[in-house]
């Protein structure tokens, strides 16, 4: 007996210091890492934080949506929560996920790659009270088309080829279809392998629209953000697709401007303009400007033009809304949401964006959002 | 067979021939000079296919030597010898590529300031930020889970093994198998429907419930097969000293078990510290500290290890903190499991092995 | 189970203490020790019950709400496509490779692993086994997304010289036929599968095998027997159970794994008679795929699919617990 009380006290000091030592562990951490320490290589100056306008903004905000525009937000997080000292809390698990979250009056605001669809607009009504979700337009950016082909440095591809390409139609790179479009270029004799996303996504969906609506006769699936075509291989997000890509000599996929660059190279679309168009944040904005605003109301949702021909304009963009309640915004988190929402659509918010890889909303669709925002309640 | 110089057969009115000490040695070593030569005159240019040829060789090597020089009996006891041997060798190479490429991956930004420091307003595009916010959102979720379905998990088992009979007993039987499949994120999503009914937000003991539904059917699982491996004459000697059978349980059957049932546990720890899809679900992620489990949003280091690689843009400052983070996991995991045989050692009976 | 039985034969079939308590005064399960413990661990097993059962509840509702709304057939259609309305699905192709990677994955672990636990407790040299076995305990402690990690960077680029090996000499079976692609297919997948269920598999057979009571191994000794023929007569037969089960353990998390058939695997809605091209899927490793842009309708048609995975387990399991009753005379150290 005197030694089971012996063993019983034993355990217990042994649970006071586990219990303790778990205590003093949750005391140690800090969350201070800004801009004297190792954060280094931020998009954007400290001198931008002083034009962000904090109002009441305060507390916690979570919200989730497209992981394509996860970047920019991080970006605009970082200067404005060091300006405002407020925490968000983006999680990029989709934009199904955000709008889904949003909808069930999870999250105040979420980010979505596709405007809300009819159903979805009278499912945030129960939420939205006395009004309904809407899209704003606050991130754009160039769908690149990148390739890994030894000895081929640029290639040159139209909306016909990229879309036999994606469908297995051609399967080698010396197809006389390619080589029409690169006359001087050495194209060898190698397997097309041809990469796309295994999960939904918004970068499908905005692809796959191009195609269809610039070579509809080469392209007849119906769209969406299922990859639909047979044929190739796929690869899990975005990350997925370009680490096959840069693995794969003959490779060929689609996914955001920044995933460019260490051994993947960038196709040029050839559009019917004078000379073919590269993909990068200027060219992107220039198609966006091309788009009409087809939402009604408060809603700014737009219908890009694919179809576009203007000079140095890139028509494979995607656009991220972001989506919030015209009316009847939780009144707690409303002032974050606006003014976060403010700072995004500001100057200074816009100009940080083509620094990473981003392209900026055209003047005449942001000064409609900055409108909407103010009016946002 | 280039080592079949041993043939000495002596003569021995016992033991029929016997092998050297060393004719294994020699064996594998002539195997794999064969096989680098068939290799070699073939072309073969995998070097795993070199090692599968060698092991081939040495275990039909071990056989035939062995037939002749030893007989039957002796020959299949070699050769179940060298199969092991080899079933070994073949499962340690990727498993210790796998730690490899974890440790030397995971190294580059592992350090004091990486474990202390949440990514804050870090982007995580850009290098810097640490854990911190992590380890803390998974030591409290998973302790919290353990908490909760280790024991209602060792108790079950315990119930099934010692008073189960009937009904009760085969339909919880019933139910432990068919939860050992369930995806991860189907139980994640039960709790969140929850949830919403309960209009609450995201905080870190919602993780917690659902990892301990996962957790329960594997300690189920495995419990219930050491507290069966307990001989009865145990049992049945506390029994009849007049012990009540819940003090036998208590002090004879769980400890003599115990060894197993922590391994259980481990495992199941290990299994639900890997998990990315609850957390996503219920715990939202966080990248700031919040030592709070029962309110606001929590990050953790499985959620944290995919957001930083599926979501940076490929920046190379995020695989290198989702290989840290995977390192610290399995750190994490494995002073756990030091911890937890510690006990089980002292625990368990001095006698047995 | 027959050891209630055997010890205590004041434990009635029905664990009932009241009816206990009435036959006899003195015997155990009267007092009020005895009956605190039966209360509280019958009461866990009734929460498990409850919990358990509240999911499939909870499943099946939401899956009927699904499967009302599709148009294809769930059974047999080759597509899943939840975003247009009305939604089209099928669970044919998850099936198939769910089923088809996990076979692969248990028929290439459970015997390694059968044999790296005996390795650990009958032939290592005691100074290797403890740190080995310590390792093995450490890779049954690896998350998944790691395995998947190491998978697609490591793994997959090392697959091309077996599978060109696979296709020169066995392509002519169509299934180890190979037309060069990124070998991120189903085979990849069961391999993957398999290192990672192997360390859990040795971890409990090893366990089991140091149970095996000593007396029974030096019995055998003594009549002359062979190390191996101790091991199939002593050792085997008394593990089998628990191998079994601990092969479930394994089972279970190849069947629910996500992250890394999700990594290491290019999917597609097709059946393929070759396990070599990239193609096919899983039921987890879809949900993973689809759930981040899935609507509300969307969710419902994947919890569908996990309804399925939970048949399938179940029969699996069911298969398992068959084998076991039938070899119960060998079962257990109460044989």
């Amino acid at each position: 007996m005197k030694l089971q009380r012996k063993n019983r006290l034993r355990a217990l000091s042994l649970g006071a210091i586990a219990v303790s030592g778990a205590l003093a562990l949750t005391a140690c951490g800090s969350d201070d890492n800004g801009s004297g320490s190792k954060a280094s290589g931020a998009p954007s100056g400290s001198a931008n934080a002083s034009s962000i306008k904090c109002d009441s903004a305060k507390g916690q905000l979570l919200s989730d949506g497209s992981s394509a525009q996860k970047n920019a937000i991080d970006a605009w997080v970082k200067n404005f929560s060091q300006a405002c000292g407020v925490q968000i809390n983006y999680k990029a698990g989709g934009s199904g996920a955000g709008v889904t979250s949003f909808t069930q009056g999870q999250i105040p605001w979420a980010g979505s790659d596709s405007a809300l669809k009819p159903e979805e607009v009278t499912a945030s009504k129960s939420v939205c009270k006395g009004g309904q979700g809407i899209d704003l337009p606050m991130v754009g950016g160039p769908i690149a088309i990148g390739f890994n082909v030894n000895g081929v440095d640029n290639l040159v591809l139209d909306a016909p080829t990229l879309a036999k390409i994606f469908d297995g139609k051609i399967k080698n790179w010396n197809d006389p279809a390619i080589a029409a479009l690169n006359k001087g270029v050495k194209l060898p004799d190698l397997k097309i392998q041809a990469f796309h996303r295994s999960d939904d996504s918004g970068t499908t969906d905005n692809f796959t629209k191009y195609l269809k609506a610039a070579t509809p006769d080469n392209w007849k699936y119906s769209g969406g953000k299922t990859w639909q075509a047979s044929g190739g291989q796929s690869a899990a997000q975005s990350s997925g697709v370009a680490q096959q890509v840069k693995q794969t000599n003959g490779a060929i996929g689609y996914f955001e401007l920044s995933y460019v660059g260490d051994g993947v190279k960038a196709v040029s679309i050839n559009t019917g303009a004078s000379k073919p168009v590269a993909p990068s944040t200027d060219s992107a904005t220039k198609a966006i400007a091309a788009a009409k605003v087809v939402g009604t109301g408060k809603d700014l949702s737009l219908k890009l033009d694919y179809n576009t021909k203007a000079d140095g304009a890139y028509p494979i963009t995607l656009v991220t809304y972001e989506i919030v309640c015209d009316k009847g915004n939780k009144a707690d988190t409303l002032p974050t949401v606006k003014s976060f929402l403010n700072y995004m659509a500001s100057e200074d918010g816009q100009k940080i964006l083509s620094g990473i890889s981003y392209a900026p909303m055209p003047d005449e669709i942001i000064s409609k959002v900055r409108t909407t925002i103010a009016g946002l309640s | 067979m280039s080592t079949a110089a041993v043939t000495d057969k002596r003569p021995n009115s016992l033991r029929s021939g016997h092998l050297p000490k060393w004719s294994p040695w020699a064996i594998a070593g002539g195997s794999v000079v064969v096989a680098a030569g068939i290799g070699l005159g073939a072309g073969l240019s995998s070097k795993v296919e070199w090692g599968l040829i060698a092991a081939i060789l040495y275990v039909l090597g071990t056989f035939v030597i062995a037939t002749m020089v030893e007989g039957k009996r002796q020959a299949k006891d070699r050769v179940a010898t060298s199969l092991v041997w080899v079933a070994f060798l073949i499962a340690v190479i990727p498993l210790v590529s796998l730690i490899w490429t974890t440790v030397k991956r995971g190294v580059k930004v592992l350090d004091p300031y990486f474990l202390t420091h949440s990514m804050g307003i870090v982007a995580d595009s850009e290098p810097g930020g640490g854990i911190y916010h992590a380890i803390i959102g998974s030591l409290e979720q998973v302790g919290l889970a353990t908490l909760i379905g280790a024991p209602i998990g060792v108790l079950t088992a315990v119930y099934l093994v010692e008073y189960g009979r009937g009904k009760l007993a085969r339909a919880v039987t019933f139910f432990v198998d068919v939860m050992t499949g369930v995806p991860s994120i189907v139980a994640g999503l039960f709790i969140l429907s929850l949830m919403l009914m309960l209009d609450m937000q995201p905080f870190g003991f919602a993780g917690s419930l659902a990892l301990a539904i996962l957790m329960m059917p594997v300690v189920v699982r495995s419990t219930e097969e050491m507290l069966k491996l307990v001989p009865n004459e145990l049992r049945e000697a506390s029994l009849a000293l007049g012990v009540p059978k819940w003090r036998t349980i208590l002090k004879v059957v769980l400890p003599t078990s115990i060894g197993g049932i922590t391994t259980g546990i481990m495992l199941a720890i290990a299994r639900i510290a890997g998990e990315t899809a609850p957390i996503l679900l219920l715990v939202w992620g966080n990248s700031f500290i919040n030592n709070n489990p029962f309110s606001g949003a929590q990050q953790a280091l499985p959620l944290y290890i995919y957001q930083q690689y599926a979501n940076s843009s490929g920046s190379t400052a995020a695989y290198d903190r989702a290989w840290a983070a995977s390192l610290t996991l399995i750190a994490f995991v494995m002073i756990l499991n030091l911890v937890a045989r510690g006990i089980a050692r002292w625990k368990a009976p001095k006698t047995g092995r | 189970m027959d050891i209630s039985t055997k010890t205590t034969d004041a434990s009635p079939p029905t664990p009932q203490p009241a009816a206990a308590g009435k036959r006899g005064a003195a015997r155990s399960t009267s007092r009020p020790g005895d009956r605190i413990f039966l209360g509280l661990s019958r009461g866990s097993g009734i929460l498990l019950l409850v919990i358990m059962a509240a999911i499939a509840v909870f499943l099946t509702y939401r899956a009927s709400l699904a499967i009302s709304k599709d148009h294809g057939n769930f059974l047999t259609s080759f597509e899943w496509n939840t975003n247009i309305d009305p939604p089209v699905f099928g669970i044919a192709v998850l099936a198939f490779g769910t089923v088809v990677s996990s076979v692969i994955a248990m028929a290439l672990a459970v015997p390694i692993a059968v044999a790296i636990a005996l390795f650990l407790t009958h032939y290592a040299p005691r100074r290797m086994s403890g740190p080995v076995a310590y390792v093995v305990d450490l890779l049954a402690a690896v998350p998944s997304i790691v395995y998947g990690l190491w998978g697609a960077l490591v793994l997959v680029p090392h697959m091309n010289g077996l599978f060109g090996w696979l296709n020169d000499y066995f392509g002519w079976t169509g299934i180890f036929s190979w037309d060069g692609g990124a070998p991120r297919s189903m085979l990849t997948v069961g391999i993957l599968l398999a290192i990672m269920i192997l360390p859990i598999i040795t971890n409990v057979s090893r366990e089991v095998f140091r149970q095996v009571p000593q007396m029974h191994e030096e019995a055998a000794l003594a009549l002359g027997a062979t190390r191996w023929e101790v091991i199939r007569m002593a050792v085997l037969p008394f593990g089998r159970s628990g191998v079994i089960s601990a092969s479930m353990l394994g089972l279970g998390r190849a069947l629910g794994e996500t992250m890394a058939v999700a990594t290491v695997l290019s999917p597609d809605f097709d059946i393929h008679a070759s396990l070599l091209n990239p193609g096919g899927g899983t039921f987890a490793q879809n949900i993973a795929s689809k759930f981040g842009e899935a609507t509300e309708q969307g969710r419902d048609a994947l919890i569908a699919s996990g309804l399925i995975l939970f048949v399938i387990t179940l029969l699996v399991n069911g298969a398992a617990r068959a084998i076991i009753a039938r070899r119960k005379e060998y079962s257990g150290a109460n044989a």
